[in-house]
């Protein structure tokens, strides 16, 4: 499987109320060392053939992110038959 | 002859029957246009109805945009086809960067389910030529998501061009910057509004009947076009 991973989260500058309702609710849980949380999106792009960073920005300029209020980030992510052979060298 | 207005509906839309009556109740004859139907059946002007288009995954109105319809509807809007988007149509009009900045998440998180005060600022619209500007009026707003946003130079822009078409007043319901209710683009033809002008239509079913001047604006402008 040919893996992109998407990260797709609000620009700094906006107002993230799901982020601050959660760090909001942190002292609950008796943590009180955190100074902000912000929430995003993972999308996880699986493409037939070979992994295509191209063809996946193109998706995530376009659709997968709204420029006016979100960044993103992509990579390809290593299947997991590719990571067991790496990790059992 | 009588306007014919079209209103799309997409998998999700909830208010397309509403909109359509309130056509019918300002003096024009709706349209149904289908989402994805690219033909726009020769129609004077078209209303994106509120709802969830497309259960709004994503982001709201992110999916919508690209449906056969709205190639058109972008297309029309580029010159000059009246062109209202309602809450989610207001998203979607946002989505396809026909209005600018975007609609993101209430601040204080909560649905808003209430009737709102606004003020009317720009007139020079096709769908807001009937009111005097700084009318305020009482129309139902209900969405999740109407914080409007858009960065500085942006906002400037809307203000210094007079395309600020409606603020909420009193108080702001959802955290809009500068307290935007309704946008419109440089032209004039393309509004987007957060709050229902069509459920404010009738004394029966509305809190006012101040919604129903949207409807009878643009059957006027299309009127003085002929």
């Amino acid at each position: 499987m040919a893996r992109v991973v998407v990260d797709v989260m609000l620009k700094p500058e906006i107002l993230d109320p799901q982020g601050q309702a959660v760090a909001n609710a942190l002292p609950r849980l008796g943590v009180d060392d955190v100074r902000s949380v912000r929430i995003g999106k993972r999308i996880e792009i699986d493409f037939a053939g070979e992994a295509d960073l191209d063809r996946a920005q193109e998706i995530a300029d376009r659709l997968l992110a709204n420029p006016v209020i979100e960044d993103f980030s992509l990579r390809i992510e290593p299947d997991e038959a590719d990571r067991d052979k790496e990790e059992s060298k | 002859m009588t306007p014919r207005i079209g209103v799309v509906t997409f998998p999700g839309s909830l208010d397309d029957q509403d909109a359509a009556r309130a056509i019918r109740l300002g003096g024009a004859q709706p349209v149904a246009l289908w989402h994805a139907d690219s033909d726009l059946y020769g129609v004077d002007a078209v209303i994106l109805p509120g709802g969830f288009s497309y259960g709004d995954y994503l982001r709201c109105g992110a999916i919508a945009r690209f449906s056969a319809v709205m190639e058109s509807v972008a297309k029309a809007a580029g010159s000059g086809l009246p062109v209202l988007g309602i809450c989610n149509g207001f998203q979607i009009l946002c989505e396809a960067h026909l209005l600018p900045g975007a609609l993101t998440r209430n601040q204080h998180l909560h649905f808003r389910s209430r009737d709102q005060w606004l003020r009317v600022e720009s007139t020079a619209t096709a769908w807001t030529g009937g009111f005097r500007p700084g009318q305020e009026i009482l129309i139902p707003l209900k969405s999740g998501e109407g914080c409007y946003v858009a960065d500085q130079h942006t906002l400037d822009e809307l203000e210094g061009s007079g395309r600020i078409v409606a603020r909420y007043a009193a108080s702001n319901p959802n955290g809009s910057q500068r307290g935007i209710a309704a946008i419109r683009n440089e032209a004039g033809n393309v509004v987007g509004i957060m709050p229902h002008p069509e459920h404010a239509v009738e004394a029966l079913t509305g809190p006012s009947v101040d919604g129903l001047g949207f409807f009878t604006s643009v059957v006027a402008h299309l009127g003085a076009l002929v």
